[in-house]
């Protein structure tokens, strides 16, 4: 009777020691999760407290415009404008490249492609600056002149004459481009990957080309992951800084024409140009331009990822 | 006569996409050398006739829907090449022009006092980007790993893991120069409008760091297998100590991979840094005081003085950069090897 009593009674006693010691470990994994949704929290209010005076200053701070409409007003067009040259650019070749990866390269050759690419998104963005501002906008220079004198009846080529040294927001969007290739390129290689073996093997057997396999049974199955692939791109082009400051000449005054002298700069870039401005009501205005930029991308970002999930969510279902 | 459907049809043969690569080569490259293009223009225009060339056989000898597969053949593997050549070249010209301005002097003088076209060097850089990116290592890989812990051991299906998973994902996606903002406006409030300290950029850089730490972490430590960890409980070992002594050991090479490849990528990071702990001519070793310089900004304050001693400083600081990046990820992968869970 004893002895069948007895381990019970040993392992109860010990319990509380170990016991202690999980409940303290639990307890630091889990704070350190809620300091990262604290941080995360923190960047909103801080960014906030500190930027709402931007929002109603003097009309001084906002020179050369009146309000803050009108100081953000430019800078949303030029944001908006270089993040769609560059999905425009970037898109085809990033599912190209994801297609490579996952349906047409021999395997001896997928592994190091995708390593190249990631290789791509490795190289810091300042060098790609640098690179944009002092090769790449020379090289563009001729096809801003070509691009000008055909499609200048365009509001996007025209009417102003194309820019002498190519450092326009068109050259930005390209630099953009290739920045958030790896990106798109990742995330739709994973879905296109994911296809089920056997839907792709019915479509090849009812006598499909392998480019109607990838249109019948890989893309119907991957858009909403390629979606999402390209609404991070989206977010990555809209929040880089350093290379659109770096190639962009500025002005202030709104226009649409991506390939004259000069743009007004980004949101993001704009911060990084009048950083130094230091005086307290400036700072504050870039802070809240900073906030705007922050909803935005994080908008976009929470409902890119929201759709990844819903999809993982439904492949475990399914 | 009755006749039969015939079950396959003509194809070209396997050679066919060879002979038309050679021979758009060969035809691009007449009026190649009769104009005197260069070799890129050559390149291009031998690609386009082969996109033309290639599918317009297939469509004589196979039948439209074969043309069709064939050019979007030829597209993707274009799109890889097009794809690749940026990277090429921009690694090209950094090496090329970083080379010139990489000597001793370069990398051990700092820029204080120099003037003109004196040479100058990195060295405030180098110190600044080791000890802010140290700073914001220490501040991210604990809080980064407890969480994963968290996420794999105790979280389960609970709300508040998926939200952290969900938030770390959404994370990964905020504008660098947002948390360059964040830490400005945190060092402000607390510290007045005009300080600025090194570990500012630490806090920013943590911000961006912190996720990539979460999601490696958190795959590493979901590979380890459950067997070990059952095994532990049944020989009576507290939950806290098996995943000590038992997860986080087996899991460890990839989480060391994957701390050392988020170090490279924060490592050139300018914009935050550019905010939050200004730029400076000199060594400065108080992340707790004062302006620090990092690499990335000591090479856009160089280019932005848009003279040719700026901008040689600048490919020199672009190839010194280059070359710690690539460091970090080959140490990176090495460490992956090497610490691998040895495979029965």
């Amino acid at each position: 009777m004893t002895a069948t009593l007895n381990p019970p009674e040993a392992e109860r006693s010990e319990k509380p020691a170990s016991r202690r010691g999980d409940r303290i470990f639990a307890g630091l994994a889990r704070g350190a999760g809620l300091t990262i949704l604290l941080a995360l929290a923190a960047v909103f209010i801080f960014l906030f407290v500190e930027g709402w005076n931007g929002l109603n200053a003097e009309e001084a701070t906002y020179r050369p415009a009146t309000d803050f409409l009108g100081y953000i007003g430019p800078l949303i067009l030029s944001t908006i404008l270089a993040a769609i040259i560059a999905l425009i650019v970037a898109v085809p070749f990033a599912i190209g490249i994801a297609l490579f990866i996952s349906h047409y390269a021999p395997r001896r050759l997928a592994t190091p492609v995708a390593y190249v690419i990631d290789l791509l998104a490795a190289v810091p963005s300042v060098v790609f600056g640098l690179w944009g501002g002092r090769y790449l906008a020379d090289l563009l220079q001729p096809v801003h002149v070509w691009l000008h004198d055909r499609l200048g009846f365009l509001p996007f080529f025209g009417p102003d004459p194309a820019s002498p040294n190519g450092r326009s927001l068109f050259t930005a969007g390209i630099v953009l481009a290739i920045m958030i290739l790896p990106i798109i390129t990742a995330i739709s290689r994973e879905v296109f990957a994911q296809t089920p073996r056997l839907h792709e093997e019915a479509a090849l057997a009812l006598g499909a080309t392998r480019w109607e396999m990838i249109r019948y049974a890989v893309f119907p199955y991957a858009r909403s992951g390629m979606v999402s692939g390209v609404m991070l791109g989206l977010g990555r082009a809209l929040g880089e800084t350093m290379a659109v400051a770096m190639v962009l000449a500025v002005t202030p005054v709104a226009t649409l024409n991506v390939i004259g002298t000069a743009s007004p700069a980004t949101i993001a870039s704009n911060i990084a140009l009048n950083y130094k401005e230091a005086t307290p009501s400036r700072q504050s205005l870039l802070i809240a331009t900073g906030l705007v930029l922050f909803a935005v991308t994080f908008a976009i970002n929470f409902f890119a990822r929201w759709i990844v999930g819903r999809n993982e969510r439904k492949q475990a279902k399914a | 006569m009755s006749s039969t459907v015939a079950l396959s049809h003509a194809k070209l043969p396997r050679w066919a996409p060879a002979l038309v690569g050679v021979v758009s080569l060969a035809a691009a490259g007449l009026p190649a050398m009769l104009l005197g293009w260069g070799l890129f223009a050559w390149l291009v225009a031998s690609v386009l006739l082969f996109l033309a060339a290639l599918p317009g056989w297939s469509l004589v000898v196979e039948g439209r829907r074969s043309a069709v597969d064939r050019l979007m053949t030829g597209l993707v593997w274009s799109a890889f090449g097009v794809a690749v050549l940026p990277l090429v070249w921009l690694i090209y010209v950094v090496v090329d022009q970083g080379a010139q301005a990489i000597n001793g002097e370069f990398l051990t003088y700092s820029m204080r006092g120099v003037i003109g076209d004196e040479q100058g060097g990195v060295y405030h850089a180098l110190i600044g980007t080791v000890f802010i990116t140290l700073a914001a290592t220490v501040v991210s890989v604990p809080i980064g790993i407890l969480t994963a812990v968290y996420l794999v051991e105790y979280g389960g299906r609970s709300k508040l893991a998926r939200w952290i998973t969900f938030l770390v994902d959404v994370m990964t996606g905020i504008p660098s120069i947002v948390a360059g903002l964040f830490a400005l406006a945190l060092v402000v409030l607390i510290f007045g409008p005009a300080f600025r300290m090194g570990f500012g950029g630490s806090i920013a850089l943590s911000l961006l760091m912190i996720p990539t730490v979460v999601r490696s972490a958190e795959e590493m430590f979901r590979l380890v297998p459950m067997d070990l960890r059952e095994a532990s409980y049944a020989l009576g070992v507290p939950k806290w100590r098996t995943i000590l002594k038992v997860v986080v050991p087996t899991a460890i090479g990839g989480v060391i991979t994957g701390i050392v490849l988020a170090i490279s990528r924060v490592i050139g990071e300018t914009a935050p840094l550019l905010v939050v702990a200004g730029a400076t001519d000199g060594v400065n070793f108080n992340l707790f005081d004062g302006r620090m310089t990092t690499l990335p900004v000591f090479i856009y304050s160089q280019y932005a003085q848009s003279t040719p001693a700026g901008y040689q400083r600048a490919w020199g600081g672009a190839l010194v950069l280059i070359a710690i990046v690539m460091l970090l990820n080959l140490i990176a992968r090495l460490l992956g090897k090497l610490l691998a869970p040895k495979k029965a």
